[in-house]
Formats: structure tokens, C-alpha cells, sequence
């Protein structure tokens, strides 16, 4: 049995470019959109998956990274799936890629103009944990009302005495919508701001598509008094030494041993492979 | 002196039914104006219409802004009525549980308001949140606490604090001392008069307590079947009842 390229019927890649037009033309607004059943779970990846399918062309070179590693079920399983039903080269580089699926991470490496990346996002409503009425989220994106967000922003510092929200952190697109940077460490946000890349976002489950233009203002909220900051480690990556990108902590045995390594993966190879040369 | 809200004709029906029908009143500048009547007469319909929480069926409200122009509250939008709502009025339900934000702290709660008015600093909001808790009579070292950890006085106190932070100009109460016990009721009445008269507020109160008109407004208005049987100063409506129904409300207040 053959499937259509990139598994999707030409229709419905059709409805979801429409969409996703519509996403770029309003930077940050949730898209509603026909979502598919997918051949995988819900919570895996059925937004992304289907933004992706929507782009693909026979000349593009996929990435799929999962917490920033190119080695993990969710990512090996969709690059493999879209190498078997589009047929397209994939790379576990950046610098090689067209089109990059994220979950949960930005690369390290800089992307360029002509580089896409698709975040697979579980909850595109910033607002919903705040306000479980969907109407009355759409109300307060339409009168541009987001004082609610900093009530839990507020919560935070009174509860931990900083912001303790360490990522899925709320940001304003391009000074107009309170948007979700789906749940990638409030370390990648700054990547966001006028990225040369443009950023698709899909949510399978809840049936959203919203958008990050290039070169688009991306501002993460804060106090005057609590400005925005990143996580920062005492460490280095104990692989390649770095001490700029995101780390990972992992537990290595029984007692407890900790290690901290790059959660890039491909970041952290090139960086050995420099330090070598 | 020229009024703050001008209600002409207001009328307001669920289908067939009548919830209040040709109600008119004028509130100014600092004027407490309490709505009495029995359980079903019309007073809460009365009152949400009145704060455009509600359409009218028939009738017009106008409200007189801070510039000095007049506001037809029937023409305004959605993004217009929640503006006013947010920065000129408040409202203060009989159920603190549903004007509070209970999953979050007391101290967020007073902050709210001023967050969505764009107030961004942290320990000035906090520093506000304080001092109005310690006004209703709240420990400050009570802020970070959840309002659900509350006796149900504190909680209505609570929910004062959060509506008058902003300063409104107008405030909306719906039976804010009803289902508290006595001795509590006297302490949120006291507060409320205290504090009406502290920031000159204009206020429309809404109540079946006879003694609460009596405490706290200069004028009643009194309600039944929905419509207005008398309207006049509170010591006149109370010691000299006109209208038969007023006499029976005044005649069934308990007296020791």
C-alpha cells in the first residue's frame, strides 16, 4: 500500500496551508483548524506532525528533535515515518536542515531565513490554566485584556520570591497577542525575538495553528521590579564542555551520580568535534 | 449638582415574565442608594441591568464619565463595557466565592485589578495589596494565604478590598451582608460606611434588610412585583411608610 506524499491528502494539506497563511498574517492568533486522526497518540506530536506534513516538498531536509536530542523515540519515530511516506532526506543538523519539528527545545545554533521550524505545542491557550471558559479566553485575546497573566506571575514571586515558571513562559507576539512558546524552556525565548526563521506552531488535540513570523518582536512578560531572566548553570557540559547551551541533568547509576551534558544533541557533537579538530 | 447614573424606564423581562419594569432614579456623586424589597421583587435584576451586566428590554441607562460627557450604556460595546467595568465601577456579589479568584493567593487577588489596569511593579502592587487589607481590617501577614483558608466575613471583606482598590467611582453591591452572621454583619457595615465615606463613592446597594438601609443610605428605593412602589429618603420611606406593601416591610421587621 502507497500513501499520498507526506501522508496527507492534498485537501487536507490544502486546508492546513490556508491556515497557516492566515496564522503568519496574524502573528501570535490561534488558527482553528480541521485536525486529523493521526497514526500516532495525541500528546505525541499530531499538531506538528501535520503542520510538517502541510510543508514538506520533495527537496527539503527534515530534522525532528525531541528536548533537543535527534536520538529519542518521539523524534527517530517521526523522522523515520516521514522518510517512509515522503520519501524526503532527513539530518540530524541544523545547519543542513529546511524544516526542523521541535518538542520543547530551540537549537543552539543560530537558524537562517530560509529554515522553518514547527514546535509541537499540548495547550495553545496561555490563559487556560487562568481561565477554564474558552469563550472567555477568546474575549480577552479579542479586547487584548491579559492583566490575568500576571496575577500568576504575581503568584509565583509571592509563592518562591522569583518567577518560578521555567517554561511554556507566556510571551506577547509582536506587541498584540499573549501566545504560548509551547513548553520549551524559558532559556529558548530570547530565540524567539526577531528569529530570521519563521515558527509554525501546531496543537493536534485542541485543534490550533498559530505563527511567529520572521523577524517578529516576541516579548517575554515580567515585573519591572522581576525582569525576565534565564536559567543559568554553575556547570559546564561535562561532554563537549560547553558552557552556553542548555543542560541536562541526568542521574548515571544507583548512587545517585549526577551529570550535566548539552540537551542539544547536535549542538553538543559539533562542539567535540571542533574541540578535536 | 448633576448626577452620576440617570435610569429612565428601565425594564427588563425573562420572556413573558417580568423581572423589573419602569424603574427610573438618579445616583450622584457620593450618594449611597440602597434597593429594598422581598425576595423575588426585582431588586438583583434591577441592579445587573443597571451595571450592563444584563440588556435591558426596555428603557436607558446613562452614566456620566470622568470627562464630564454622558455614556448611553445600552449602545456601548463589549471592549467599551468591560473598560468601564474594569477602571470606573465595581461590583461586589452577595457569594464572595464568585467574585473572588479563589485558586489564587489574597494578596493576587487584590492585585488583580491593578495588574489588568497595567500596574507593573511587583512590591508596589504588594505594597497596595497590604494596606488594603490592613483598611478591611485583614492581617497583612494573612497575603500570601489562600482566600479559600477564609472565614466567610473575612472572605467579603476580601472581596471589598479587591473591588475598591482601583478607587472606582460607582460600586454595585448585591446583598454583600446576607448569609453572614450578626455580629459579622455589623463589622462589614461599619467598614463599608467607613470606607463610602473615606473615598466618595457613589454606590446602588441592593438588600432585603431594612436595617442596612437604614445604617448606610440617604435614599431607598423600595421594589415589589418589579416595579418601584416608593422611592424617597430612607428616615421618611422607614418612619413614615406610604405605600401599603412598605408598611407591611417595616411593620415585619422584628423590634426589641
Amino acid at each position: 500500500m502507497t500513501y499520498n506524499f507526506a501522508f496527507l491528502d492534498e485537501d487536507t494539506k490544502r486546508m492546513l496551508r490556508r491556515a497557516l497563511l492566515k496564522a503568519v498574517a496574524i502573528p501570535g492568533y490561534q488558527v482553528p483548524f480541521g485536525s486529523r486522526e493521526m497514526p500516532l497518540p495525541y500528546g505525541w506530536g499530531t499538531g506538528g506532525i501535520q503542520v510538517t506534513a502541510a510543508l514538506l516538498g520533495p527537496d527539503d531536509v527534515l530534522k525532528v528533535i525531541d528536548q533537543g536530542a535527534d536520538d529519542t523515540t518521539n523524534a527517530v519515530n517521526i523522522r523515520r515515518f516521514f522518510h517512509r511516506v515522503a520519501g524526503v532526506a532527513t539530518t540530524e543538523h541544523t545547519a543542513e536542515a529546511t524544516l526542523i519539528q521541535t518538542r520543547h527545545r530551540i537549537p543552539e545554533t543560530s537558524l537562517r531565513e530560509d529554515q522553518i521550524l514547527v514546535f509541537q505545542v499540548p495547550e495553545p491557550e496561555p490563559l487556560r490554566t487562568l481561565e477554564p471558559r474558552e469563550a472567555e479566553t477568546r474575549t480577552l485575546h479579542a479586547l487584548a485584556d491579559y492583566g490575568l497573566m500576571h496575577v500568576k506571575l504575581y503568584e509565583d514571586i509571592a509563592q518562591y520570591g522569583h518567577i518560578a515558571t521555567s517554561y511554556d513562559y507566556p510571551v506577547l507576539v509582536d506587541g498584540r497577542f499573549l501566545t504560548s512558546p509551547s513548553p520549551i524552556p524559558k532559556f529558548d525565548n530570547p530565540k524567539l525575538d526577531r528569529s530570521p526563521a519563521l515558527m509554525l506552531f501546531g496543537a493536534g488535540r485542541e485543534k490550533r495553528l498559530y505563527a511567529i513570523p520572521p523577524y517578529t518582536s516576541v516579548e517575554s512578560l515580567a515585573f519591572d521590579d522581576h525582569p525576565f531572566e534565564i536559567q543559568r548553570w554553575e556547570q559546564q557540559c561535562e561532554l563537549c564542555g560547553s558552557g552556553e547551551s542548555y543542560l541536562d541533568e541526568v542521574v548515571v547509576d544507583d548512587r545517585g551520580t549526577r551529570m550535566f551534558v548539552c540537551s542539544d544533541t547536535d549542538f553538543c557533537s559539533g562542539h567535540r568535534m571542533e574541540a578535536q579538530a | 449638582m448633576s448626577a452620576l447614573l440617570q435610569v429612565r424606564g428601565l425594564g427588563r423581562r425573562y420572556g413573558q415574565r417580568i423581572g423589573c419594569e419602569d424603574v427610573s432614579f438618579d445616583l450622584h456623586p457620593g450618594e449611597l442608594l440602597c434597593i429594598v424589597g422581598e425576595s423575588g421583587s426585582g431588586k438583583s435584576t434591577l441592579l445587573n441591568t443597571v451595571a450592563a451586566q444584563q440588556a435591558p428590554s426596555s428603557g436607558s441607562v446613562r452614566y456620566r464619565q470622568r470627562g464630564g460627557g454622558w455614556l448611553e450604556l445600552g449602545a456601548l460595546g463589549e471592549a467599551d463595557r468591560r473598560r468601564l467595568a474594569r477602571e470606573e465601577w465595581g461590583f461586589v456579589t452577595q457569594n464572595p466565592r464568585d467574585g473572588l479568584r479563589l485558586n489564587v493567593s489574597a494578596g493576587a487577588n487584590v492585585a488583580e485589578r491593578l495588574m489588568a489596569l497595567g500596574m507593573r511593579n511587583y512590591s508596589q502592587l504588594r505594597g497596595i495589596a497590604r494596606g488594603w487589607l490592613e483598611r478591611v481590617e485583614i492581617d497583612p501577614a494573612r497575603i500570601d494565604d489562600a482566600p479559600t483558608s477564609f472565614s466567610g466575613g473575612m472572605q467579603q471583606r476580601l472581596q471589598i478590598a479587591r473591588t475598591l482598590v482601583t478607587q472606582p467611582r460607582l460600586v454595585f453591591m448585591d446583598e454583600p451582608t446576607a448569609g453572614l452572621d450578626v455580629s459579622v454583619q455589623a463589622r462589614i457595615l461599619d467598614l463599608l460606611r467607613r470606607l463610602v465615606n473615606e473615598l466618595g463613592l457613589a454606590a446602588v446597594m441592593v438588600t432585603h434588610d431594612l436595617a442596612v438601609a437604614r445604617l448606610l443610605a440617604a435614599r431607598t428605593l423600595v421594589m415589589q412585583g418589579g416595579r418601584v412602589v416608593e422611592t424617597g429618603l430612607t428616615d421618611q420611606i422607614l418612619d413614615d411608610p406610604q405605600h401599603p406593601y412598605t408598611q407591611l416591610l417595616v411593620s415585619s421587621v422584628l423590634t426589641t
